[in-house]
C-alpha cells in the first residue's frame, strides 16, 4: 500500500491529467522503451522517459563521453568525461527515479543485434547519428513490426516521425528510399549543431513515446514534423506508403540479417577490392558471377575466367537483374569495376561484391 | 505568378537562402528544371519535395499558391 501513495505522489500531477489518469499511468509501468543512441536526442528523451515513469527503459550506446558531447547531451557532466555513456545514464536516470528498471547495452548495435534487442520491447526510439544505423534500424522496425518513433537534428533544424506505428505506417524508406552515400551529407560533427536543438527535438520523441503508450492524442503517424529554431518555423507534411521506394527493405530476417548497411552509405567500400589470389581462391568454390564493365570491344579480351557482359555506361540499368551470392566486377584497371561494385552495394547490399585490383590489365596468367 | 520554395537543411549551403522564389512553373517537373538551371549543385544533392505540405512522388501540378519545400535529409542525434 506503502509503494502505491508513493508511486502516486510521483505522477500526482500527470496522473492528475484525465487524459492519462491512473490507467495511463499503469500503462507507462509496463511499457518497454529501446533507446538508441544516448547522445543529443537520447539524453532528454531518457530524461522525460524515466521521470514519466516508464517500467522498463533499455539504453545502447557503445560511446564514452567526451567533451565536445557536453554542451547538449545532458545528462553527462565534465566529471562523467571517459565513462561509458550508458553507464552514466544509468547511473543518473536511477537518481531520479529508483523505480524503475534501466538495461544498458553498451554495444555497437549491429543487424543481430537489433533482431535480438528489438524483439523485448515495444517501441523504439531511434536517437542514433548516421544513415547506415538508422536504415538499419528502420528495416528491423519494419520486418519486427515495432513502432519507430523517429528524430534527426542537423544543425537549426530537427525532424520527428512515427513510423511503422502499425501494418500501415509509413517508414523512413517512404520518405528517403535509399541512404545517401558517406560525405554526401555532413553530419553533426561537420555541419554543427545548436544545443537546444536536440533537447527540443528529442524531448518530442519523448513525447511520442509516451502518447503511444497511453494512446492520449495523435502521434506523427504518417507525418513528419520539422521544426527550425531559429525562426520558430515548424511544419508537419503528410506522407504516403510508396511501394517503389519499399524495395530495398529485405522481405524476411535472412535478409536483413545478409544486409550490408554500411556499404549502402558507401562505408568500407575500400574493402570490396580484392587481389587476384582473392580472386582465385573465389573462382574455385564456384558459384561466382563475375561482370566484365568495360565498353564493347574494349581488349584484351576475358579468356580466364566466364563472364557476363554489362559495359559501365548502361550498369544503373541492369543493377537489378544482378543476382547470386558473391558477384566481381572487373574493368581494365580495377577504377570502373570498383565504380560498379559501389553502385550495386549502394541498391543491394546483400550479395558479397568485390572488384578486381588492377583490373585485366594487372592480371598475369599462369602459364608454366 | 511567381513560386516561393523553403529550403531545408544543408540545401541552404546550395541556395544561399532558405527562401527562393522562381518565375511561373507549370508542374514539379519544370521547377526542379528552373530551380537546377539556377543552382547546379542541386541536381546531385538528395532531397524531397513537398507540396502544400504533403511529399510527393512523380510530378505534380503547381498552382499560383502552392507551397513548396525542398527536404534533404540529416542523420545527426
Amino acid at each position: 500500500m506503502q509503494e502505491l501513495v508513493d508511486i502516486s505522489e510521483r505522477y500526482h500531477r500527470q496522473v492528475l491529467l484525465k487524459e492519462l489518469g491512473v490507467q495511463g499511468q499503469q500503462r507507462l509501468a509496463e511499457a518497454k522503451v529501446l533507446v538508441l543512441g544516448s547522445g543529443g536526442l537520447g539524453c532528454p528523451a531518457l530524461l522525460y522517459l524515466a521521470a514519466a515513469g516508464v517500467g522498463t527503459i533499455g539504453i545502447v550506446d557503445f560511446d564514452n563521453v567526451s567533451m565536445s558531447n557536453l554542451h547538449r547531451q545532458v545528462l553527462f557532466g565534465t566529471e562523467d568525461i571517459g565513462q561509458l555513456k550508458v553507464l552514466v545514464a544509468e547511473r543518473k536516470l536511477k537518481a531520479i527515479n529508483p523505480e524503475i528498471n534501466i538495461l544498458t547495452y553498451p554495444v555497437k548495435l549491429d543487424n543481430a543485434g537489433c533482431l535480438e534487442l528489438f524483439a523485448s520491447y515495444d517501441i523504439i526510439l531511434d536517437g542514433t547519428d548516421n544513415f547506415a544505423t538508422r536504415y538499419m534500424v528502420n528495416d528491423a522496425c519494419v520486418l519486427l513490426q515495432k513502432p519507430l518513433v523517429y528524430g534527426a537534428v542537423s544543425r537549426f533544424e530537427g525532424q520527428v516521425a512515427v513510423f511503422a506505428a502499425d501494418k500501415t505506417g509509413v517508414n523512413y524508406r517512404d520518405l528517403f528510399p535509399q541512404p545517401p552515400v558517406e560525405g554526401e551529407v555532413l553530419n553533426c560533427a561537420e555541419a554543427g549543431v545548436l544545443g537546444v536543438l536536440p533537447g527540443i527535438i528529442g524531448s518530442m520523441q519523448a513525447n511520442e513515446v509516451i502518447k503511444l503508450i497511453t494512446g492520449m492524442g495523435e502521434v506523427l503517424k504518417d507525418q513528419l514534423y520539422t521544426y527550425h529554431a531559429l525562426y520558430n518555423q515548424h511544419l508537419t507534411l503528410q506522407l504516403s506508403v510508396v511501394e517503389e521506394n519499399r524495395k530495398g527493405i529485405p522481405k524476411n530476417e535472412q535478409e536483413f540479417l545478409q544486409t550490408n548497411y554500411e556499404w549502402l552509405c558507401g562505408i568500407g567500400v575500400e574493402k570490396m577490392e580484392i587481389e587476384q589470389e582473392q580472386f582465385e581462391e573465389l573462382m574455385e568454390k564456384g558459384e561466382l558471377t563475375v561482370i566484365d564493365v568495360r565498353e564493347e570491344n574494349e581488349l584484351p579480351a576475358i579468356s580466364f575466367v566466364e563472364h557476363v557482359k554489362m559495359p559501365l555506361s548502361g550498369l544503373k540499368e541492369q543493377l537489378e537483374k544482378i543476382e547470386g551470392e558473391t558477384v566481381v566486377f572487373i574493368c581494365q584497371s580495377g577504377k570502373r569495376s570498383l565504380q560498379a561494385a559501389k553502385l550495386l552495394a549502394a541498391i543491394n547490399a546483400r550479395i558479397n561484391i568485390y572488384s578486381l585490383k588492377g583490373g585485366v590489365l594487372n592480371w598475369k596468367s599462369k602459364i608454366s | 505568378m511567381e513560386i516561393q520554395i523553403t529550403i531545408f537543411g544543408q540545401l541552404t549551403d546550395i541556395t544561399g537562402s532558405s527562401l527562393v522564389r522562381v518565375p511561373a512553373a507549370r508542374d514539379t517537373e519544370e521547377l526542379l528544371t528552373i530551380l537546377k538551371q539556377q543552382y547546379p549543385a542541386l541536381g546531385t544533392a538528395k532531397f524531397v519535395v513537398a507540396v502544400d505540405k504533403k511529399i510527393i512522388q512523380g510530378n505534380t501540378a503547381l498552382t499560383a499558391n502552392s507551397s513548396i519545400a525542398l527536404l534533404p535529409p540529416f542523420s545527426g542525434g
